[in-house]
Order: C-alpha cells, then structure tokens, then sequence
C-alpha cells in the first residue's frame, strides 16, 4: 500500500514537473533569444509574458487538426505520441536527489538510451507519414543524424560505466559523492581526456535533441519545418513539448553523469536542488548555443561524427580502460 | 559533378522550392530535380509577381511612373530613383543642383547600407542563425528614421523629382546621420568577430558556389557577385554619374568567386558607403534642391535614352525612347537581380541542397525587382 501511494504521488509529481518544465522552457526559449536579440521577447500576456505558454497551449488545441490527403494516417497520426511517450517515459529512471527517484533501475543507464532511440525512429515515422517531400528528406536526415551520434554517445557512456562499475544512474550519482573534482568531468585520474568526452557527450546531446546548429530535422532555411511542416494544432505542439522533454532528459543524463548529479560542489547540502541547478544551466547553454550559431550542413554533421567524435570516443574508451588496468 | 549524379542507376525526384519557401525571400519558384541530397538541375521559375512595370511605363505619363519606382526593389528603391531622374534629365537636358545632386548620393547611400544590413540579416537567417537578423534590423531602423524624415516614406521611396529632390534635408537629418555613422562604423568590425569569423558559417561560405568571372560574363551579373569574382566593375566608377566623381571610396572587390567573397563584398561595400555619406556630409553645398523652371507635362524631345546606375545588388538601367509627347514609346528596365538569378541553373547543378540554398541567398535576390 505504502508503494502504491509513493509511485502514486512521484506520477503526480513528476507530471506537474514535467508539465511546468515544458510549458516554461519554451517561455524561457523565448525570453532568452529575445534578450540575446536585443528585444524583449513576450511580454504582454500576463507579467513578463508568463502566462504566454497557457496562451499557445489554448490555441494550439483549439486548431483544427488537418491530415494531408497523401498522408499515411495511422502513421501520420500516432507519430507526434511516439515521440512524446519516451521522451515522458525516461523521467521515470532520473534521480533528483539520493532518495528521490521515481524508480531505481540497475540498468537506468541502458533504459536512457534504449528509449531515446525509439524517439528518433519517431521523426522517421513522422517525416514519412507526411507525404510530403521536404519532411521526407528531414526524416531520412534525422535518423542518420541520430545514428551517427547515437554512436559516440554511448561510447562515452560506456566509459562512465567503466569508471564506476554500474548502470544505476543513482549509484553513478553517489561516487561522485565529495567534492567538485570529485565529478566525472574532472576525473583525471581515471581518464586524462574526461573533460573533452564531457564535451563530446555534450555535442552528441545537442546533435540527439536536434537542436541548432545540428537540427536537420528542422532546418527552416531550406526544410520550410521539416518532419513537422505537415503538422498543425496539437500534433504540431507535441512535436515541440517533445523536444522540450528530450532537452531536459538529455541535459539531466549529462549532469548526472559527468557533473555529479544532486552531489553538491563544496561537500555540503547534497540534494535535488545542486541537481536542478546544474540542468538548468545545462539548458540554459543549449538556449544559447541555438541563438548564437548558425546551422551545419548535413555532411558536415556526419563528418563531425564519423571522422572525429567516434575516433575520439574510441581512443577515450582504450585510454580509460589502460588506466583502470594499470592503476 | 558528384559521382552519385554521374552513376547511371539513379533514381531522382522533383522537388519545388518556392514559390512560397523561407529560402527564397519572396514569390520564386525553384523547380529542382533532386538525386538523393545533390541537386541535378534546378530551374529558377520566374513570375509569379509581375506587375508589367515596362507596360505601365508606356502608358502613363512621365510624372505618373514616379511610384513605380519605389516598387521594383523595395530594398534599395533610392537607386532606382536615382536612375529613373538621371534618365529624364539626360532626356530633357535638365540641369539638377549641386546640393540636389549630393542629397540623392546621401539617400542613395544610406539606403544601400540599409539594404546591404537586410541582406547579411536574412542570409545568415538562411544559414540557420536567426540572431543577427536582429541587431541588423536595429541598425537598419536607424535608417530607415532618417530617410523617413526626410521622404515621408520608410520603404517605397518616391523621393527624387525631375531637377531635383522634393524635399531639402534639415540640420536634424545631418546631424542624425553622422550620429548614425558614428554608432553604426565599430558595428561592422563587432559582426565580423561574431559572425564572419564563426567556424560554422566559414564552413559553410569559403568554397561554396564557385561563380567564374567567366560565368558572370556569360549571364551578365553584376553587383556584390561580379566584385566578388574579382571583376572591378562599378558602375559608379566606371560610368560615373552624379556626384560620385567627387567623392572618394574604393571598389571592394575578392577574388575567391565563392558565397564568403560576396559576402565579405557587401560588407566592405557598407564601410565605403558610410565613408562617402561623410564625404558628401563635409562638401555639401548650399543652394536650391530643385532645378527652375522644369516643366509639369514633361516632353523629352524624340530619341532613345540610357542611364545606369548602382543599386545594392548590381547595375539597374533603364532605357526609354521618347517620341516627343509625354509618355514614354518604349521602356525598358534592366534590373540586377534577374541576371544574378539566371546564372543559378548553371552554377548549381551537383550542389547539395543545403549548399545550393547558402549559395542563392549569397545572390541576394530581391523577387519584385527580378519580375518587374
């Protein structure tokens, strides 16, 4: 019975976090891009403009939802909840803080990249089930987009795994327990190169949100809106939420495996708040990033896998696995 | 040629950019057959907002074809009225004003600055980066301030008259346009150090649609994509009209023939626009804007006319024969764009998409001016 009310309350709990977080994160998008383009961004609905989310939620479900006449239906339509399920699904395994998970995993880790997977085959689904060419070409880019950091994206997670010995994320969590060089990212003593796989866990995040300067899935420039341009009302607004969703899941992974989760910098006051912190930061620098640079080309990005991350990874996996052999 | 394209077992599609698409800044239509990513052949459609601007010139008097001038390029119409008097004032042998003459250099240059501002906004928008859109069209209001204080307009200028310009520019103007190029000269240099020197937009530019000098013969392409396959031609330089003699400024020109050498030729070309609006600024003399005694109804006498000069994106002309009464026998526009455009076919074929479009906004196309 205890159980049942402890999932019970994380459901509702987790539900209104993510609710909130995906409501105001496109708020906070747009505050931030204006601020970083010389304007206000919104600012008339509510103070600050903070009932504006509420504002594009109404609208966006009070559109009429159009499927296009050589669309593939079912597949057209249960594309923008493919995306959506996984995306809410994967908050379920993230630990807040040490006793505040949702459900403790041994194999957290795994179940991360085994469901973001299923996220990317959703944009495929989406993009094919549109009937229209430019989303066909947006989904073929981003599956191959996906792929190809998917790669190294895993290879540096192995080598956190090497490091630690564990898939639980909370476990992950607890040995970086300490200090602020006690983190992964700073754990030379593990890996000379960590903060550089930080770097490239961080890339690979950016390229598997698809997010600028990697979001061929989007690409307005020459896309028009890629996978979504078929999309309109509410379809169009899961697309988004799921977006949203992926960045906090991605950011979350990021701090719980490099930037030691809810342990706290100074060795005191270790809890969810350090954890929230630290994403937010996270996603504030994807915010940024996205107002600050201008898109890749599609060869490029597949270059920047192939010919430099995945070696890179590769090299850091043999390197780590060398210095837990000698040392 | 890629050696995709080449393979004989292929499979290609037709895809249509435009004529509504982010990428092409207006109503034109790209009919492009696609293999895999690469283009095979892509075919500018031409069209869709021709208004009959040479017919309209027929059959209106001189006076009435004024406004049609501020509606060819709406991005740089102060050339196109700059072209528009030149050429009726050849053709009626009207003596303009000095000040008249260094007012329409001001305007003209000022609205090309604006216009050069667009252009490098909404290009790097096409390469996916959307923020110096904006702190180009801060700058560009500045401008477009001014202008209007002095025009009436923002836009669509009707400003220069026969034997002159319609309105003397006020002190606040001058003063507004030194504060103008006072703010807007160490903003070049912070956009090169934000933008042009970003690795992923130099990725993207450096190599990207080679046009030969060649090339641009062939189609006859002028402007920032002649200067930037390394040919020095300018109209203002090389057939000087109006005041442009007196002033000095060099002729940005690169050799690269790539979209970066386009590029970086508006961006120069800004700096030397402020340089001559200075320049005009300290000689400029005192005395009337408009010529005495020009007539209402003008009426050129018989003869074939020609006048050209540099707009933003390359030569615009106009040529007009003139049978003696007060409309025009025959007009004819020449506009910079349509040219620059033509030469896409050729240039394109074996791009990938993506370079092709970085490559159609480095021409900077301005589509009301192109369908005339």
């Amino acid at each position: 019975m205890n159980e049942l009310i402890r999932l019970l309350s994380y459901m509702i709990c987790l539900a209104a976090f993510l609710g909130l977080n995906l409501a105001y994160l496109g708020w906070v998008e747009r505050k931030g891009a204006g601020h970083i383009q010389r304007r206000t961004g919104p600012k008339d609905v509510g103070p600050y403009g903070l009932l504006q989310p509420l504002a594009d939620g109404l609208k966006l479900m009070s559109k009429q939802l159009i499927v296009p006449a050589n669309a593939d239906r079912p597949l057209y339509m249960c594309a923008p909840i493919l995306t959506m399920v996984p995306a809410v699904l994967l908050f379920v395994a993230i630990p807040f803080g040490e006793h505040l998970v949702p459900r403790e995993f041994s194999f957290g880790l795994l179940m991360m990249f085994a469901f973001a997977s299923v996220g990317g085959m959703s944009i495929l689904i989406g993009g094919w089930g549109s009937g229209n060419k430019y989303s066909l070409i947006a989904g073929a880019r981003a599956v191959s987009q996906n792929v190809a950091y998917e790669i190294p994206m895993l290879i540096t997670a192995i080598t956190i795994v090497m490091i630690t010995g564990s898939m639980d994320l909370n476990e992950i969590v607890r040995q970086q327990g300490g200090y602020i060089w006690n983190w992964n990212v700073f754990r030379l003593d593990k890996s000379i190169l960590m903060p550089v796989s930080f770097l490239v866990f961080f890339i690979c995040s950016l390229a598997e949100t698809n997010r600028t300067p990697f979001d061929m899935g989007e690409c307005e420039g020459e896309l028009v809106a890629g996978y979504h341009t078929e999309y309109g009302g509410m379809g169009f607004g899961l697309f988004m939420m799921a977006e949203y969703a992926n960045l906090v899941i991605g950011c979350s992974l990021t701090t719980v495996l490099f930037l030691g989760g809810w342990q706290s910098p100074i060795g005191i006051f270790p809890g969810p708040h350090w954890f929230l912190l630290k994403m937010y930061f996270l996603i504030w620098s994807f915010v940024w990033i996205r107002w600050t640079y201008p898109r890749t080309t599609f060869w490029g990005l597949l270059n920047l896998s192939w010919k430099y991350l995945i070696p890179f990874s590769l090299v850091n996996l043999l390197l780590t696995a060398l210095f837990i052999k000698v040392f | 040629m890629s050696s995709l394209a080449q393979s004989q077992l292929r499979e290609t599609f037709e895809l249509n950019i435009g004529p509504q698409h982010p990428a092409t800044h207006g109503v034109l239509r790209i009919k492009v057959v696609m293999d895999g990513e690469y283009i095979d052949r892509a075919e500018p459609i031409l069209g869709y907002i021709h208004r009959m601007h040479e017919k309209m010139g027929e059959n209106r008097t001189w006076n009435q074809f004024w406004p049609n001038m501020g509606r060819l390029d709406y991005l740089s119409a102060m050339a196109y009225n700059h072209c528009y008097a030149g050429l009726m004032e050849r053709a009626a042998g009207i003596e303009v004003p000095e000040r008249a003459e260094y007012i329409r250099v001001i305007t003209a240059e000022l609205n090309r600055i604006q216009s050069h501002l667009l252009g490098f906004g909404a290009y790097i928008m096409d390469l996916g980066g959307f923020t110096p859109l904006m702190y180009a069209m801060d700058e560009r209001e500045q401008i477009l301030d001014l202008l209007e204080s002095v025009t009436g307009s923002r836009l669509t200028y009707c400003y220069f008259r026969f034997g002159g310009v319609y309105n003397d520019i006020d002190d606040d103007f001058i003063t507004g346009t030194r504060a103008f190029l006072k703010r807007f000269r160490p903003q070049i240099p912070m956009y090169h150090k934000l933008v042009t020197g970003n690795a992923i937009l130099m990725d993207r530019l450096i190599g990207v649609g080679p046009i030969s000098a060649d090339m641009c013969r062939k189609y006859g392409a002028t402007g920032p994509v002649l200067r930037g396959s390394g040919v020095n031609y300018d109209i203002r330089r090389n057939e000087p009209y109006s005041v442009y003699p007196e002033l000095d400024f060099d002729i940005p020109v690169y050799k690269e023939c790539d979209s970066m050498a386009r590029y970086m030729v508006r961006m120069d070309e800004m700096v030397q626009s402020c340089r001559i609006i200075e320049n005009a600024l300290n000689k400029l003399p005192e005395g009337p804007v408009m010529a005495e005694k020009v007539p209402k109804a003008l009426k050129p006498p018989k003869g074939d006319y020609h006048y050209a000069v540099e707009a933003a994106r390359g030569t615009f002309s106009m040529r007009t024969v003139s049978d003696g009464t007060n409309t025009s026998y025959r007009m004819r526009l020449r506009s910079p764009t349509y040219s620059n455009v033509s030469l896409f076919e050729e240039a394109s074929r074996g791009m990938l998409l993506s370079d092709a479009l970085a490559f159609l906004g480095s021409l900077d196309p301005v589509i009301p001016e192109m369908d005339r």
